[in-house]
């Protein structure tokens, strides 16, 4: 396959940036799209050109850290799929691909198509943990009975792997179905009742502190998600929060 | 009630939408006053005339309503500017149209048409009810003739075909904004269940095209009848 890829180039935070133009020739429509930036890189070193900069770890879609928008969508055309997990088959041959970092003002771009995505850290330490006992006598988490839809309800939501998809594409770059699938994983497990309320008020008052924007119901994120997180989960999360804020003291 | 809940996003679009649950309540029921006018004129004129000077709707529901409608203009108005303000650099290349529907994005626009179109509204009927009600202090709702007025003045509203236009495409713009703003209105309050979240977006689509399309039907049908 021979493409022409339109990549956003910025050497960091504070440059302005822009999009450069590089044809790429011999691509395997069996090669994945990271494979094809891999190969993009080798020949830009060849010619004595800085390499882009992407983020990317375990190249079989479970890190979250890939993160291009691709031709107008969230890790590209496919549906389901991380972007090391997108395939070249996916493209015309001689189609213009565009190439760009995510877009949010709480995820500004570091370097090239790298973002900074520690506002989801800072969520995730404002509530998204549970208290356990770790001085060695921990109880079996067996011991527990979880009714089997509940336990399938908190793995679906546990499925988030934070990739900021949900925010790249919603056009209020809300962060609401990030916030919701990780506040849902643990109301639905009893380790996950003792700060429940708590929980839902400080993650959604760290997220809205990041300046995400807000969730208008368009349904974006949910289509774009790699791994298919329901917006249920923004309806719990909305009712998580609305039950805590009427009980709160 | 926590102290942040208001001033909170989720806490936000659930104002949001129970603002948006008591509009199309309001919707609902004018609907059905309006629909009158063209089964049967004298029905219509007394449901009008009971409306018109019944002292608990005029002096508590209509201050209500009107801050229902003001409540949800300015809020939707504040959340897009600050939704637009989350994502100050755009795609060079973005294709929103492959994961959301036209109406979903654009509810500031449809909602727009909606309060321009109110203002016209008022200017044909609200205003001039208050100013023969309040104003001239007339408060018997008889034309000169002895009978009611209702009804003769709604006809003679839309005796201009160009009115009739405007009304119509108005009312496209409501049904747009509802096709959305009813099903997300049950979203944003937190209600979303397997079996009967699908149920609910079938009546909000009934719902998006019936009321609309009503109103319709009864500004071309006073078009026609005035002729």
């Amino acid at each position: 396959m021979n493409l022409t890829l339109k990549v956003w180039r910025q050497k960091n935070a504070n440059d302005k940036g822009g999009l450069e133009t590089y044809p790429i020739t011999g691509i395997s429509e069996h090669a994945s799209f990271l494979e094809m930036l891999d190969v993009l890189n080798e020949q830009l070193i060849n010619d004595g050109k800085e390499p882009v900069a992407f983020d990317h770890d375990c190249r079989e879609g479970i890190c979250g850290t890939c993160s291009l928008y691709i031709n107008g969508e969230a890790h590209g055309p496919d549906r389901k799929v991380t972007t090391c997990q997108l395939h070249m088959r996916m493209f015309k041959d001689g189609e213009t691909v565009y190439i760009e970092p995510w877009r949010s003002k709480s995820m500004p771009v570091i370097k090239d198509l790298i973002v900074d995505r520690t506002a989801f850290e800072r969520i995730q330490q404002a509530g998204g943990f549970i208290s356990v006992n770790t001085s060695g006598n921990t109880q079996d988490a067996n011991a527990l009975p979880i009714a089997k839809p509940m336990a399938d309800k908190a793995m679906d939501a546990a499925t988030c792997i934070g990739c900021g998809a949900c925010v790249a594409t919603c056009k209020n770059s809300s962060a609401m179905l990030f916030v919701a699938a990780k506040v849902s994983q643990y109301s639905y497990l009893p380790q996950g009742q003792v700060e429940r309320k708590q929980r839902a008020l400080n993650m959604v008052e760290q997220m809205d502190k990041e300046g995400f924007g807000n969730c208008t119901n368009t349904g974006a994120c949910e289509v774009e998600c790699p791994k298919g997180i329901s917006l249920e989960f923004i309806a719990r999360l909305n009712r998580e929060y609305l039950g805590a804020s009427v009980a709160s003291e | 009630m926590s102290k942040g809940f208001s001033k909170s996003s989720v806490g936000k679009k659930v104002l949001m939408a129970l603002s948006g649950f008591f509009l199309m309540f309001f919707l609902l029921q004018h609907f059905v006053i309006n629909f009158l006018s063209v089964i049967d004129a004298n029905t219509f004129n007394e449901v009008s005339h009971f409306m018109g000077t019944n002292g608990l709707i005029q002096f508590i529901m209509q201050p209500v309503l009107l801050f229902g409608v003001l409540f949800h203009l300015g809020m939707g108005i504040y959340l897009e500017l600050k939704n637009k303000s989350a994502r100050p650099i755009k795609y060079a290349m973005n294709k929103p149209g492959e994961s959301a529907s036209w109406m979903s994005r654009n509810m500031i626009i449809t909602g727009i048409m909606v309060m321009l179109f109110l203002g016209l509204h008022f200017y044909d009927f609200w205003i001039p009810e208050l100013n023969t009600k309040y104003i001239v202090g007339d408060m018997t709702g008889l034309s000169v003739d002895g009978g009611f007025r209702y009804f003769e003045e709604l006809q003679h509203k839309f005796v201009d075909p160009i009115r009739v236009i405007i009304y119509v495409i108005s009312f496209i713009f409501l049904s747009l904004h509802l096709l959305h703003g009813f099903q997300s209105a049950f979203q944003s309050t937190g209600f979303n269940h397997n079996k009967y979240t699908p149920i609910i977006k079938k009546l909000g689509n009934l719902y998006a095209i019936i009321i609309p399309l009503g109103f319709i039907v009864i500004a071309i049908f006073h078009h026609l009848a005035s002729h």
